[in-house]
């Protein structure tokens, strides 16, 4: 070959000798995108096991069982068993009388007030509940399993540490050894925490429920589900169906998919100054819940009905039209329809969001600590995730259990909208 | 009667105005054989029929609920003592507010008057009156829409136009909830704010560096008179954000092109909904997770390293949120990387680039404006983002950069300014309003670059 410069390399050689590199650094990146998505999956399952971990404990509740004497004196002394009196007696002296009865040693008034405090101040009315479902236990003596108290309750389930030494814990070394006689004759037990399901919110944890956030959230969500879907597919419909192309239509266009970017917590500010300030709606009410939801999930229900009417092929509309139906009633009849499954799933994904949002009701007024369980959209209540927020700023260790679990129930229930939106998803989408 | 009620009696008259109308168009056609003479078939003109009752009597009912509230409370007012009467505006505010709790068996708070139960009783009897009015007005009204519906029926009349004409006047009204929203936005939270800004000097607001908004409610009393200077605030959230960037850029975008250049389907049909499942995490939860779990870990680690971590430190917040916002740049970048045309792919190849290399010097700049335009709308979620500052992160506003001290955030701020009992009128409860309206901004511009920047990029590739 006449190559008049031999000392240049040849190209394959050049090649050949960066290729060990080249393929360390493609592996290098490989490995680095596997580590990314290890990463993200990792986090998702540390999560879950976290929040599982400190959560499953609270579906239990810890009982003490007690003899306890339903004393005719105590409750209803002129035997007349009129309601009232019965409603108004005082039961807390029984589960005390009882208390004493099952440990008579203790005398000291700060040891007493101790032993007062392994049962939950919910025993009370659980006494009187049973008393007033049926009088005539009055006068005999029952052995009964009454709620512990939150500490007692986080002692046994091994939350509380006891070798710590005693003034850094929340029960004293008495209490421990009550707590440990009562195990060893049998006397301590724990069932499926009714309460949590049953109950509203309380300032005592072994009282406390989720009953009134779900229904709050319920109601929220009903409201919200009755404006969005409504609104939503109609203004779906008018802008993929209807709308001229021009700049009216593009502004309404450009604006809901800013919409879906403000942050939640502008849609707050909306509905304090706009529903609660100028239109005097009801503060912590779901009615305002609902409408500030609904503000928040138009725009995802908008643009996923919209791509579900995008998705039905032009020749139904045309098959429709020349047989002389209107626009409208070819839109009504044929195109909605047909749409309808992947409305429905937009509008299932919009209501998990809207089921999971807490940022916009804390403006509201959703955060108010409310005992009683809402009757109606105009009832003071607070939601589910708002309740967990609550929960979670609340000191005691056992509220700790709680919000885990209240998370869990949460998240089950966001788990069964999105299974449902896949399901019907999978069964109503035709490919065209 | 309640509204409720009134509105299921109306909903029930027009179904039977529906049924009325469809009719009415038979017999006026001739009988069922004759129906060809009709304009529109029979149920159009039941619709019609029915929008004539159910539609203006729901407009007045709309239209007299927003308006009897006030009205019922004037002429309270103009019918109480004169001592009452003659009270300034705010404790007359209060005063109108236990008659109405009276009214409506509440708890009054302080003892009740008589003028207080005269006033409640004479509240009391207006409103039965109005809403006995308000049902009789509103049925009259349905019932002579009906009638005039069943004049106007007739073979010629254009009843199905005007239906689709009535439905598309609806439509557009539902399309048209979106601008008002907006606008609902825009003007609530701007009027708050020029109401903050008469209090506060703008330039104090937008340049002072010390935020402490807690004001005297006396004049005698002291401690501080209230600063507002949104810097600490603003820094608070760069530096969250910045974080929380900092962990979801990098393995977010690395997420995506591993599953969108190397997986195998199977991998990418399983992991692609499991990284996805952390976008559906309500908040809170993710709140819960950096406050009980993160925090104290990173607290920690960092003090067995010997440095000084505050219990609510950025960091913690910032890496949650972080986490929080992977799945959003993972997926905005996986459809932008798939947008890449297949043909540049072949070509690199071709000239014998390797995977890698064809990731990072053709794919990555070919996608870079999607995918700068996705990590801004993340950045804008991250300064909104609310219930992770709220339970993480912390609530004195030091201006700092040290990512292990607490700091405090814009959203913080608004819900510790407006949650629990708040007076209109202070600048305290207006300053999150200022907030608000900065935080709109800031989110809307970044979200209208960003949206532009994917929408060009789209086309680009079409």
């Amino acid at each position: 070959m006449n190559n008049p410069d031999t000392n240049k390399p040849r190209t394959i050689d050049l090649v050949n000798q960066s290729l060990a590199r080249r393929y360390a650094r493609e592996r290098r990146f490989r490995r680095l995108g596997l580590a990314a998505i290890t990463a993200g999956l990792l986090f998702v399952s540390f999560l879950f096991i976290s929040i599982f971990a400190k959560g499953y404990t609270a579906f239990w509740q810890t009982e003490i069982q007690l003899r306890i004497t339903f004393d005719e004196q105590m409750i209803d002394p002129s035997g007349e068993r009129d309601p009232e009196v019965l409603g108004f007696a005082d039961y807390n002296i029984l589960v005390k009388t009882a208390l004493m009865e099952r440990f008579p040693d203790v005398r000291k008034r700060g040891d007493r007030r101790d032993l007062f405090g392994l049962v939950s101040t919910g025993a009370s009315l659980q006494l009187r509940e049973i008393v007033m479902a049926d009088p005539a236990v009055i006068g005999t003596t029952q052995t009964l399993w009454l709620t512990a108290d939150d500490d007692i309750d986080m002692l046994v389930k091994g939350h509380i540490d006891r070798e710590r030494d005693e003034s850094e814990r929340r029960v004293n070394d008495k209490v421990i050894a009550w707590v440990d006689a009562l195990e060893a004759d049998g006397a301590l037990g724990s069932s499926f925490n009714i309460n949590f399901f049953s109950h509203g919110d309380s300032r005592d944890p072994e009282q406390a429920g989720i009953a009134g956030a779900v229904m709050g959230s319920f109601y929220t969500l009903i409201v919200t589900l009755l404006l969005s879907f409504p609104i939503g597919v109609a203004s779906a419909v008018y802008l993929e169906e209807f709308a001229p192309k021009n700049k009216w239509t593009d502004i309404i266009e450009v604006n809901i998919n800013n919409l879906a970017a403000v942050p939640s917590i502008v849609f707050g500010l909306l509905g304090l100054a706009v529903f609660i300030n100028f239109f005097e709606l009801p503060r912590s009410a779901p009615i305002v819940g609902g409408l500030v939801l609904t503000l928040m999930t138009l725009p995802t229900i908008i643009i996923a009905s919209r791509a579900a009417l995008k998705s039905v092929p032009p020749s139904i509309r045309e098959a429709a039209l020349g047989v002389g139906a209107s626009k409208m009633q070819a839109t009504t009849h044929h195109v909605v329809p047909l749409a309808l499954p992947g409305m429905l799933t937009g509008t299932i994904i919009g209501m998990a969001q809207a089921l999971g949002e807490s940022a916009p009701l804390l403006m509201i007024g959703m955060v108010a600590f409310i005992v009683d369980i809402p009757q109606g959209a105009f009832d003071p209540s607070t939601v589910l995730p708002v309740q967990i927020y609550l929960w979670a700023d609340s000191p005691e260790r056992a509220f700790v259990e709680r919000t885990s679990a209240a998370i869990l129930v949460l998240l089950a229930f966001l788990l069964t909208m999105n299974l449902l939106a896949v399901i019907l998803r999978k069964k109503f989408e035709r490919r065209w | 009667m309640q509204p409720t009620t009134l509105v299921i009696l109306l909903l029930i008259l027009m179904a039977i105005a529906y049924q009325f109308g469809m009719r009415r168009s038979v017999a006026v056609a001739g009988g069922p054989k004759n129906l060809r003479s009709l304009h529109s078939r029979p149920n159009y003109y039941g619709y019609y029929t029915a929008i004539w009752a159910g539609l203006p009597a729901l407009i007045v009912v709309g239209l007299w609920a927003a308006m009897q509230g006030n009205f019922i409370i004037d002429l309270v007012i103009a019918d109480l003592p004169p001592d009452v009467r003659s009270l300034p505006p705010e404790r007359l505010g209060l005063w109108l507010n236990d008659l109405k709790n009276l009214a409506e068996g509440n708890i009054v708070s302080g003892e009740v008057s008589p003028a207080l139960r005269a006033g409640a009783d004479h509240y009391l009897s207006l409103q039965q009156t109005a809403a006995a009015a308000m049902a009789v007005v509103v049925l009259v009204i349905a019932v002579a829409g009906v009638s005039f519906a069943m004049k106007l029926i007739s073979p010629k009349l254009r009843a199905r136009n005007r239906v689709e004409g009535v439905v598309k006047v609806l439509l557009i009204f539902c399309s048209s909830i979106a601008i008002v929203t907006t606008l609902g936005i825009v003007l609530s939270v701007l009027f708050e704010a020029i109401r903050f800004f008469n209090m506060v000097p703008f330039m104090e607001f937008f340049f002072g560096t010390e935020w402490s908004p807690q004001t005297a409610i006396r004049s005698d009393q002291v401690g501080s008179s209230g600063a507002f200077g949104m810097i600490p605030l603003f820094a608070g959230t760069m530096l969250i954000s910045l974080i929380a960037m900092t962990v979801a850029v990098p393995i977010g975008l690395m997420s995506a092109i591993y599953l969108s250049e190397y997986a195998s389907s199977r991998m990418r049909a399983y992991a692609k909904p499991a990284l996805e499942v952390l976008a559906g995490i309500p908040t809170v939860v993710y709140g819960f997770f950096a406050a009980l779990t993160v925090a104290p870990f990173v607290r920690n680690v960092g003090e067995s390293m010997g440095l000084e971590v505050s219990s609510e430190s950025a960091l913690a917040a910032g890496l949650v949120m972080g986490i929080m916002i992977i799945p959003f740049v993972s997926s905005l970048s996986d459809d932008v990387i798939n947008a890449v045309p297949q043909s540049m792919r072949d070509a690199s190849y071709g000239v014998g680039a390797t995977r890698s290399e064809t990731i990072t010097r053709v794919i990555f700049p070919a996608a870079l404006p999607g995918i700068v335009g996705g990590i801004l709308l993340a950045v804008s979620r991250a300064i909104g983002e609310t219930m992770i500052v709220v339970m993480a992160a912390g609530l004195s506003a030091n201006l700092t950069a040290n990512p292990l001290e607490s700091v405090t955030t814009v959203t913080v701020q608004i819900v510790t300014l407006l949650v629990g009992d708040q007076e209109f009128d202070s600048a305290k409860t207006l300053a999150a309003f200022a907030l608000g309206l900065m935080l709109f901004v800031v989110t809307l511009i970044l979200n209208v670059i960003a949206l532009h920047v994917v929408r060009k990029y789209r086309e680009q590739y079409e």
